[in-house]
C-alpha cells in the first residue's frame, strides 16, 4: 500500500543538518498519523533521518537512499 | 592550561620526548647501519628505543618495526599478512568501525571481506566476531578501542578465538596505547607515536615471532626488510621516551582524565538540549568523549569552539571538505551531524573542561537560532 504523503520536503542540494531541520519544520505542520516525504541527496541524510526519528519518536516508514533523488517517508506519531 | 582537545589526533609532545629529542639531535643523527663510531652510537640509541617500546608492548625487540606513521604501519600489517599467504580466496574479517587506514588496506589487499557490525554504543560483539573466524578467514582486524567514540573492543576474546582457529589477529592499538593497559598477546599490532605524546612521523608495526608476514613492497635493508627507508632516529627516540613516560603515568592520568571526561558525559545532557553522548559509558578510553548536537553543523560548531580557544575534531560531513559522514557514526546509527570529539591529555586541567562546558551551550543555542531550529 503506497500512502499519499501529506507534504513533500525537497531538500536536494542542501547539506546536513538542513534536510533534517526542514523535515522537522514541515512535520510539525501535518496531522499526527500522516506521512511526510523527504527528498535529500546529502550523504548524511540516510543516517541522520533515522537518528532523528529515533530521537523524536517518529516513524521512518521507508528509506530509499539509493533512489534518484534519495527519498524518505516519515510518519508523525506524536 | 590548554584548550587543545584533540589528543586523539595528535597529543602535544610529552616533556620526556622533548628532552630525548635534544639528546638524539646531538648523538643520533648518523646512520645506525654504519659501523663507524657515529653509526655505532646511533645504533645504541635505536636499539634502546626499540627495547623500550617492545617492553611496553610485551614483545621482543625484533618484533617491533618502526614506520613513518600509524597509517603506513596499518597498510604494511594488512598487506604483509596477506602477501605471506597463498590461500585463496583471502578473506579478511574487520569490524565496521575500524580506522580508515585499516579498511583501505583491506580493500586494497582483497575482494573478500566480512564486516562485523556494532551496537548503538559502538561495541563489537565478541561472539559474533568469533563466529566469522570459523570459515577459513585469512586475517582478522580489530581495534583495541574506537578512535572516534572511545568504546573498548573485545580484543582478548577475539585473539583467543583467532588462536583457536588459526587466524592471525591484527590489533589496531593506535587509539589506546599509552592510555589503557597494552593489548594482550597480539599477533600483529599497529600504533602511532603522535597519539601517545611522541612526535609525528613514527608508527609502530608489531609482528609476533612465528606470525607469517612478507613485505608487500620492494625489499629494503632497513628495519629487517619490513619497512623501507632509514628510520628517523631522533623522532623514534623521542617516541620511546614519551611512551615510557605515558606508561609510567598511566594509572594516575587515567583516573584524572576519566573524571574529566565523565564530567562532560554527565553535565552535557543537562546543559544542552538534544545532545547525544556517544560510545560506551564505562568500557571506554579514559581521555575521549564524543557527542552529537541535533540541528547543528559539526563544522560550524568546531569553528565556533576554535574561536573560544578550543580545538576539537568532528566526524560530521556538513562541509565541502568531507562529503561523507563518519563510517563509525553511521555504523552505530548515531546522529552524524553536530558531532564533536573531545580528547584530553596531561596538560588539560579541570578548569579547562569547566570553561568548555560554560561556552558550549551558548554556541549550540546560537547555531540553532541561526538555522531557525531553536524550537523544533
Amino acid at each position: 500500500v503506497t500512502e499519499e504523503p501529506a507534504a513533500t520536503v525537497d531538500a536536494t542540494g542542501r547539506l546536513c543538518p538542513l534536510p533534517v531541520i526542514e523535515l522537522a519544520r514541515v512535520i510539525a505542520g501535518v496531522r499526527v498519523g500522516s506521512v511526510v516525504e523527504l527528498l535529500a541527496d546529502d550523504p548524511a541524510a540516510a543516517a541522520d533521518v533515522a537518528a532523528w526519528c529515533r530521537m523524536r519518536d517518529q516513524e521512518l516508514v521507508t528509506a530509499e537512499p539509493t533512489a534518484d533523488p534519495p527519498r524518505y517517508l516519515v510518519r508523525r506519531l506524536r | 592550561v590548554s584548550g587543545y582537545f584533540d589528543a586523539a589526533t595528535a597529543a602535544p609532545l610529552h616533556p620526556a620526548a622533548r628532552a630525548a629529542l635534544e639528546v638524539a639531535l646531538e648523538d643520533g643523527w648518523a646512520d645506525p647501519d654504519r659501523s663507524y663510531r657515529e653509526g655505532r652510537r646511533a645504533r645504541l640509541l635505536l636499539d634502546g628505543s626499540r627495547e623500550a617500546i617492545a617492553a611496553v608492548l610485551g614483545a621482543r625487540p625484533d618484533e617491533v618495526t618502526f614506520t613513518p606513521s600509524g597509517t603506513v604501519a596499518a597498510h604494511l600489517a594488512v598487506l604483509g599478512a596477506l602477501a605471506a599467504r597463498r590461500q585463496r580466496p583471502r578473506r579478511v574479517v574487520t569490524s565496521a568501525v575500524e580506522h580508515s587506514s585499516v579498511l583501505a588496506a583491506v580493500a586494497a589487499g582483497t575482494d573478500e571481506t566480512t564486516t562485523v557490525g556494532v551496537d548503538a554504543l559502538g561495541s563489537v560483539d565478541a561472539e559474533a566476531y568469533a563466529a566469522e573466524l570459523g570459515a577459513g578467514a585469512t586475517l582478522a582486524c580489530l581495534q583495541s578501542a574506537n578512535h572516534e567514540v572511545g568504546t573498548l573492543q573485545p580484543v582478548a576474546e577475539v585473539l583467543a578465538a583467532g588462536r583457536e582457529r588459526g587466524v592471525p589477529v591484527l590489533v589496531d592499538a593506535a587509539a589506546s596505547l599509552g592510555r589503557t593497559a597494552p593489548p594482550p598477546d597480539w599477533d600483529l599490532l599497529v600504533a602511532s607515536a603522535r597519539k601517545w605524546g611522541g612526535p609525528p612521523g613514527v608508527g609502530v608495526l608489531g609482528i609476533r615471532t612465528g606470525v607469517r608476514w612478507r613485505s608487500p613492497g620492494p625489499e629494503d635493508a632497513h628495519e629487517s626488510g619490513r619497512a623501507a627507508g632509514v628510520v628517523p632516529l631522533p623522532l623514534v627516540l623521542a617516541a620511546a621516551a614519551a611512551l615510557e613516560a605515558a606508561d609510567a603515568e598511566r594509572s594516575s592520568e587515567t583516573a584524572r582524565l576519566r573524571d574529566l571526561t565523565e564530567r562532560i558525559r554527565t553535565r552535557l545532557p543537562e546543559l544542552v538540549p538534544d545532545v547525544e553522548v556517544l560510545g560506551h559509558p564505562t568500557s571506554r578510553l579514559p581521555h575521549l568523549v564524543a557527542f552529537s548536537c541535533l540541528y547543528v553543523a559539526g563544522e560550524a560548531l568546531a569553528v565556533e569552539l576554535d574561536r573560544e580557544g578550543f580545538s576539537v575534531s568532528s566526524g560530521s560531513s556538513c562541509s565541502a571538505s568531507s562529503l561523507t559522514p563518519s563510517h563509525v557514526l553511521v555504523a552505530m546509527g548515531a546522529l552524524t551531524h553536530g558531532n564533536v570529539r573531545v580528547s584530553l591529555h596531561r596538560d588539560v586541567t579541570e578548569a579547562d573542561v569547566d570553561r568548555f562546558l560554560a561556552v558550549l551551550p551558548g554556541i549550540v543555542d546560537e547555531l540553532r537560532r541561526t538555522a531557525g531550529a531553536e524550537s523544533l
